[in-house]
């Protein structure tokens, strides 16, 4: 097809050619940034968590007597443990995206500083069946460092040995074994005797992205810093086991604050706000692209309403509907291509401003990509009920009203 | 007279090509819609917590982090103090008032009910907080000094929790127990919740929503064993010894009136710093006072979440107002001859540009009042978040009337462009084709 002639005709109607330009343009840079951050939402509601989320129940305990905080928990955790249906119990400080959080720097020199914030997790004996953590080389703690494991007046566990996150085995020890290499923090040394599979970090929104899979495990005996139960039972039992549990330490603990949630409810909590924002701006995106779609539609319903006369000459010398046809399908590929290479450029620099302001990662190329053909098809779905209109023009209308 | 005439035109205008009317004022509503909603909800969070008050509070910061501890490399200073640092300054009194505050989190236990113990956000903090932060009393009042030095076991709390365990009687000088301690309430505080929770920033407490509800002097709330929400160890230390550890878990507030106090309390910080520098204490002089709302503004206290959507419905405003500027022009290229006549007829230019706007600013007022309905819509979908401002959402009436101001300024901006090309157009060659 010869764009000449359509060149020519935008020409005289640039103002309404601009328009359709300028929207595209915006809509492509708006989509373009609302998708990727779509996706960001999603693939962090979606992190992975080399624990099985599934089949944990937890019960946060609060205001046990810390005089008294060992045997009650001990007492309480049989007691947990003779629930029908309850496959394994333990204590912990905290939980992967769970609200208390405890952060600490793990270096492999002893007095060098850490840039990284590692979520620190005390576990009692047993703890490494109810998460179900992955062991990829090494040995989870002995009874025996379970029996023994302590804290220091620092808040540091005095056992001197560590279970490790992979990533944090890679990232500390680059192509070696971590087993049996320390880490230090002030000084304290640890050594490696495990490693595990990703677990996720306690608040990944504040250890920042360095800290999201960097976990460290000790091993406690029970005590009152530890104010978490966590049970493991089959999914289908799991309501039951929290309700069933609950009724047990509201008799054992009348003066404790117990707070049950099932794992699954912590991971859907911790990403609410992320999930509230990707649904908002999907609909915000649909309802633009309508509104860019219908604004392609109006406007040029009018134009080919404007040149009707025109078009009837066209046909009346010999131009066939399909020639018609494409001479606005290709109109509106010109005016979409002008509008899509507008819109990544505008694109990119709403991506700068969101890197310098919102610390969001750099959109890969195909974000781009994929606005760009979105928006061509768009334009030319839009333009084709106006495209079919002008091409149903009768050349007789050439002939009247001359 | 003649804005009569053209709003007939505009009306008969419009009822002409009712699809093209409706779907701009639609388009319009939803980015007006849109816009409202966040801009609504932005300007709650990033609000005046205090107003009339926030001028003259001014957040304290002090350095005591080793030179070559990571964070001593960002240019930010630590946001909490040392409990040293922040009684030194409490205790020196250089400030018309000052407060050192942290959160705890305080189990309550329910002696009149058969209720079960349950947390509360809890504040510990001194004698000065209730005055400086204009916390109004319903009954009661607060702890003085000398309470707090004598670590007495009494607590102010807040309107909320009264009605919950006293039905809303005067429960001054009742009991309250915390942490399985008895408390003597000494004062009710009327409601209170400023917005942001300015005051509990990286303390731990939320940032919006409802207020906190047990207050209890530090000395006496550290005496009977409550730990700080949050704290920050910049090197290894006595975590069960916060008092002298090198944990920063306080925030320091301090009352200016003036310019002047300002200056003086800078000065006065200043030379703090570099005595703590001479004594050992620290290695860094670096200090901070900033007014409130500069602090809220530099820690960003309003969700990342909340400016992106803001950001968001404006872009898609702005591509609704091309929509609607490319739709009005479109409309009006094909009124050529009507305008030819009217041209003809003895119209002026003005006249014309006049009608046109007049016919933009109709489409305008009724994109105003449906997207009323969709802010309307947009907050109520707001409050059923679980974010915790969700229950702030509620549109008032200067953003009601900025609907409508909105609405007719996008739509008369949208109307410049397409009146400005009718009254371009020139009779003869218009009246010659009809």
């Amino acid at each position: 097809m010869e764009i000449r002639p359509i060149l020519a005709s935008l020409h005289k109607h640039r103002i309404p050619a601009l328009l359709i330009v300028l929207e595209i343009a915006l809509a492509c840079a708006v989509l373009c940034n609302a998708v990727f951050v779509i996706a960001q939402c999603v693939t962090d509601s979606r992190s992975l968590n080399a624990i099985d989320e599934q089949d944990i129940s937890v019960i946060h305990i609060g205001g046990l007597d810390a005089q008294h905080g060992e045997d009650s928990v001990v007492r309480d955790l049989a007691a947990l443990r003779a629930i029908a249906g309850v496959k394994a119990v333990a204590a912990i400080n905290a939980l992967p995206l769970g609200p208390d959080a405890s952060f600490n720097g793990f270096t492999t020199k002893p007095n060098d500083e850490s840039q990284v914030n590692t979520s620190q997790y005390l576990i009692t004996r047993g703890a490494e069946k109810v998460l179900g953590m992955k062991l990829l080389q090494g040995r989870f703690f002995s009874d025996e460092e379970y029996a023994r494991g302590g804290l220091l007046p620092t808040h540091q566990p005095d056992s001197h040995v560590v279970l490790i996150n992979e990533s944090d085995a890679k990232r500390l020890w680059p192509g070696q074994s971590a087993l049996g290499q320390q880490i230090y923090s002030d000084g304290t040394p640890w050594t490696v005797i495990g490693v595990v599979a990703n677990v996720l970090a306690q608040d990944p929104g504040f250890s920042g992205v360095s800290g999201k899979y960097s976990s460290a495990f000790f091993p406690l005996k029970p005590s009152a810093d530890l104010s978490h139960y966590i049970l493991r039972s089959a999914p289908e039992d799991r309501d039951r086991v929290l309700r069933d549990a609950m009724q047990m330490l509201g008799k054992l603990e009348p003066g404790a604050v117990l707070e049950p949630k099932t794992y699954v409810d912590i991971r859907t909590d911790y990403f609410a706000s992320s999930r509230t924002m990707a649904w908002m701006l999907a609909m915000v995106c649909v309802v633009m692209l309508a509104v860019t779609a219908l604004g392609i539609v109006g406007l040029t319903s009018f134009w080919v309403g404007q040149r009707r006369r025109q078009i009837g000459i066209r046909r009346a010398v010999g131009a066939s509907c399909a020639n018609i046809l494409h001479y606005f399908q290709t109109e509106n590929f010109l005016l979409s291509t002008a509008g899509v290479v507008l819109g990544i450029v505008f694109a990119i620099a709403i991506n700068i401003y969101l890197m310098r302001y919102f610390e969001l990662a750099r959109m890969p190329w195909y974000y781009l990509g994929g606005g760009a053909v979105a928006l061509w098809l768009l334009g030319q779905l839009s333009v084709l009920w106006p495209a079919l209109r002008a091409a149903a023009v009768p050349p007789v209308v050439a002939t009247r009203s001359i | 007279m003649m804005f009569g005439y053209y709003l007939d035109l505009a009306l008969r205008s419009l009822k002409r090509n009712k699809v093209l009317t409706v779907l701009m004022v639609l388009a319009l509503a939803l980015g007006i819609g849109a816009a409202m909603t966040t801009l609504t909800l932005l300007t709650l969070l990033s609000g005046d917590p205090l107003p009339g008050k926030s001028g003259q509070l001014y957040y304290v910061q002090v350095d005591p982090y080793p030179k070559d501890h990571p964070f001593s490399h960002s240019d930010k200073l630590p946001w909490l103090m040392t409990y040293i640092d922040a009684m030194n300054l409490v205790r020196a009194h250089r400030a018309q008032r000052q407060v050192a505050i942290s959160m705890s989190t305080m189990k309550l236990t329910p002696t009149t009910t058969q209720q079960r113990p349950f947390f509360s956000n809890g504040v510990m903090t001194t004698a000065e907080f209730f005055s400086m932060f204009e916390a109004p009393f319903q009954y009661g009042g607060g702890w003085s000094a000398a309470d707090e030095e004598g670590r007495a076991k009494v607590v102010v709390i807040a309107e909320s929790l009264n009605n919950q365990l006293f039905a809303g009687a005067d429960s001054v000088g009742r009991t309250l127990r915390i942490n399985d301690q008895d408390y003597r309430i000494i004062g009710v505080l009327k409601p209170w919740a400023p917005q942001p929770h300015f005051y509990s920033l990286y303390l731990g407490g939320r940032d919006y929503g409802d207020g906190d509800t047990v207050f209890v002097p530090l000395q006496s709330a550290r005496a009977a064993g409550m730990d700080p929400v949050n704290s920050f160890s910049y090197e290894a230390s006595d975590r069960t010894k916060l008092e002298t550890s090198t944990s920063i878990w306080l925030g320091v507030w301090a009352q200016l009136p003036d310019a002047a106090a300002v200056s003086s309390y800078r000065s006065f910080l200043t030379d703090y710093a570099k005595e703590q520098v001479a004594l050992g204490r620290f290695q860094q002089s670096r200090v901070g006072l900033s007014g409130l709302m500069q602090w809220l503004d530099d820690q960003r206290v309003v969700p990342d979440n909340v400016r992106m959507q803001n950001g968001l419905a404006f872009s898609f405003l702005l591509i609704c107002i091309v929509n609607t500027v490319g739709l009005l022009l479109a409309k009006c290229l094909r009124r050529s001859n009507e305008i030819g006549v009217r041209r003809a007829l003895g119209a002026s230019r003005p006249a014309i540009f006049a009608q046109f706007m007049v016919e933009a600013g109709l489409v305008g007022l009724a994109g105003g009042m449906l997207g009323l309905l969709f802010a309307e819509f947009g907050l109520w979908c707001i409050r059923r978040q679980p974010a915790e401002y969700a229950s702030l959402a509620h549109l008032d009436v200067s953003m009601f009337a900025s609907t409508f101001a909105m609405a007719l300024a996008a739509s008369l901006v949208a109307g410049i462009l397409p009146a400005w090309r009718a009254c371009a157009v020139t009779p003869a060659p218009q009246l010659k084709s009809a």
